[in-house]
């Protein structure tokens, strides 16, 4: 397969199922961060997974590429199935004698998303002006999912937590790449991918044993360093 | 027939219309709630009887009360009937004086608020204070939203008028799932629970000291006062829902002053309000109160929620 370059999406897309599915992208990281690192991340990362590879599906149905189709339902399987339910499970379990209300509140938080969106609107201008068609506009929602993902994996502090502002972070790119450049070429896609899966099973794995060894894979509880023995 | 009368018309109607079908919208929200947690219910016309036995008991007003326990009793129902006139409940065009400009109705609002909040205090009692003073707080946090929800929705439409945002809206369909459109939605439907004081932010249905905020501020009212704050306090809900109910399903609403198209309007109106209250008595079986301490978080999302759906609308469309 050559590692050609696609158009971006072209101009006749649909702008209003353009614009609602990268407000929904963008809409579940709102959501993930308004629920905190306490409830389960699974519902809002299959939505935006399922938003993101809407995206990539429509994108193949205006141009009429069955090889985009394809990539639509690997990435609808890898993003809102697979990764998802991957990150859901166990590692930070709440265990007896664990607080299960940390009693943060999101209200700062949500203060600084709402921050953060207008600056990846501001960000997204110039990008925006040079794109052609409803892709154009609904580019700065993708601009705002990649700075949200950034502030979800600053502020997590579990690895839960931080796996979720990785894969919101990477699906920003994916978003911003397909809106502004008709996304990257299917080999990259799959090898980026593999690399994301990945990156989830380690970080997980890595998760189970921390976990093991301190009860919890909250730093902030970690008081003392220990050795693992196999 | 001129603006005026027209308008006049359209008033009378929506008022009529509001204050027959309050008690029964909160009967059908009671009943509905009732049959799903296994209770048998009291009936949809439950609270109408409720109305008529406090209208026929003698009214009680407690030593060292001041006027203003007469007074916002009125003033709480004149603000819920100035509500049912101004919102687009059967017909989008209003009475031309008044315009149900969004700022307009959102300062009818707070003014039933304070009086509100003023009665709670007036008997001087301790659960009255608290009760004002959790009121108070929330509707700080709300009112914020409202606007901020009724302002994405009025940049589609260039006007910041609740009667032509309907009608822009049921003109054109699409901008009723646009993304800002659904989120201001979602906001302003998050603020109307708060404002309205139902689940979760305030449980209607228990006098739990810690917990109550409504019922708090109206302990010391009795015969008509409580039966007017009762009809106000209904009035706000019926035509909040129906202005959410309008703006998501826009169709039915009259656009021009007739007979007929009048009618279709109030059946339309009454069967989506009716629908929505169901839902909202639904919903509210699954829900638990949350803490005073968590609503904020809860308005937070609100106004972020309508924050984003104001910049959307200029951004994404």
């Amino acid at each position: 397969m050559a590692l050609e370059t696609r158009p971006p999406m072209s101009p006749e897309a649909d702008p209003q199922a353009v614009a609602l599915l990268a407000g929904l992208a963008l809409l579940s990281a709102v959501v993930l961060v308004w629920r905190g690192p306490g409830a389960s991340p699974r519902a809002p990362l299959v939505l935006q997974g399922a938003a993101l590879s809407g995206l990539v599906l429509l994108a193949g149905l205006v141009d009429r590429d069955p090889r985009v189709v394809i990539a639509a339902l690997l990435a609808f399987v890898l993003k809102a199935v697979v990764l998802p339910a991957l990150v859901d499970r166990g590692g930070d379990a709440v265990g007896p004698g664990r607080p299960v209300d940390r009693g943060r509140s999101p209200a700062r938080s949500l203060l600084l998303v709402a921050g953060l969106v207008v600056l990846g609107y501001v960000v997204a201008r110039p990008l925006g002006a040079i794109v052609p068609g409803p892709a154009g506009r609904a580019v700065a929602a993708g601009m705002a999912l990649l700075l949200v993902g950034f502030l979800l994996l600053v502020t997590g502090d579990r690895v839960r937590a931080q796996l979720v502002g990785f894969l919101t972070l990477d699906n920003g790119i994916s978003t911003t790449a397909l809106l502004a450049a008709g996304g990257v070429p299917l080999v990259v896609e799959i090898g980026v991918s593999l690399d994301l899966l990945l990156v989830v099973l380690v970080l997980r794995v890595l998760a189970e044993r921390v976990t093991l060894a301190f009860g919890g894979s909250d730093p902030g509880s970690v008081r003392e360093l220990r050795e693992v023995r196999d | 027939m001129s603006a005026t009368l027209a308008g006049g018309t359209v008033a009378v109607v929506q008022v009529v219309l509001a204050v027959v079908a309050a008690p029964l919208l909160l009967g059908v929200v009671r009943q509905v709630r009732a049959v799903l947690e296994g209770r048998a219910g009291a009936g949809v016309l439950q609270p109408w009887r409720d109305l008529r036995k406090l209208c026929a008991k003698e009214t009680l007003q407690a030593a060292g009360t001041t006027p203003v326990q007469w007074l916002a009793p009125g003033a709480v129902l004149v603000t819920g009937v100035m509500l049912a006139a101004l919102v687009p409940t059967v017909a989008t065009a209003g009475i031309a004086r008044l315009p149900a400009d969004l700022f307009v109705v959102v300062s009818v609002l707070l003014v039933g608020t304070v009086a509100l909040g003023l009665l709670g205090l007036d008997a001087g009692t301790a659960f009255g204070g608290m009760g004002s003073s959790r009121h108070l707080t929330i509707a700080a946090l709300v009112e914020p939203t409202v606007l901020l929800a009724v302002y994405a929705l009025s940049v589609p439409v260039g006007s910041t008028s609740l009667g032509l945002i309907v009608a822009g809206r049921a003109a054109d369909p699409s901008r009723v799932v646009a993304p800002a459109g659904v989120l201001a939605v979602v906001a302003l439907a998050v603020a109307v629970i708060a404002e309205t004081a139902r689940l979760p932010v305030d449980n209607p249905a228990t006098h739990l000291e810690l917990t109550m905020v409504h019922e708090a501020m109206v302990l010391e009212s009795s015969g008509r006062d409580l039966a007017a704050l009762e009809l106000g306090s209904w009035l706000r809900l019926s035509v909040l829902l129906a202005l959410v109910a309008n703006l998501v399903l826009p169709w039915g609403v009259a656009m021009h002053v007739t007979a007929g198209a009048l009618a279709l309007g109030v059946v339309a109106v009454v069967a989506k309000t009716c629908l929505l209250g169901a839902v909202l008595g639904a919903v509210e079986v699954f829900l638990a109160k949350v803490r005073l301490f968590r609503v904020p978080d809860l308005l937070t999302g609100s106004f972020v929620l309508a924050f984003l759906a104001v910049t959307g609308s200029f951004v994404i469309g």
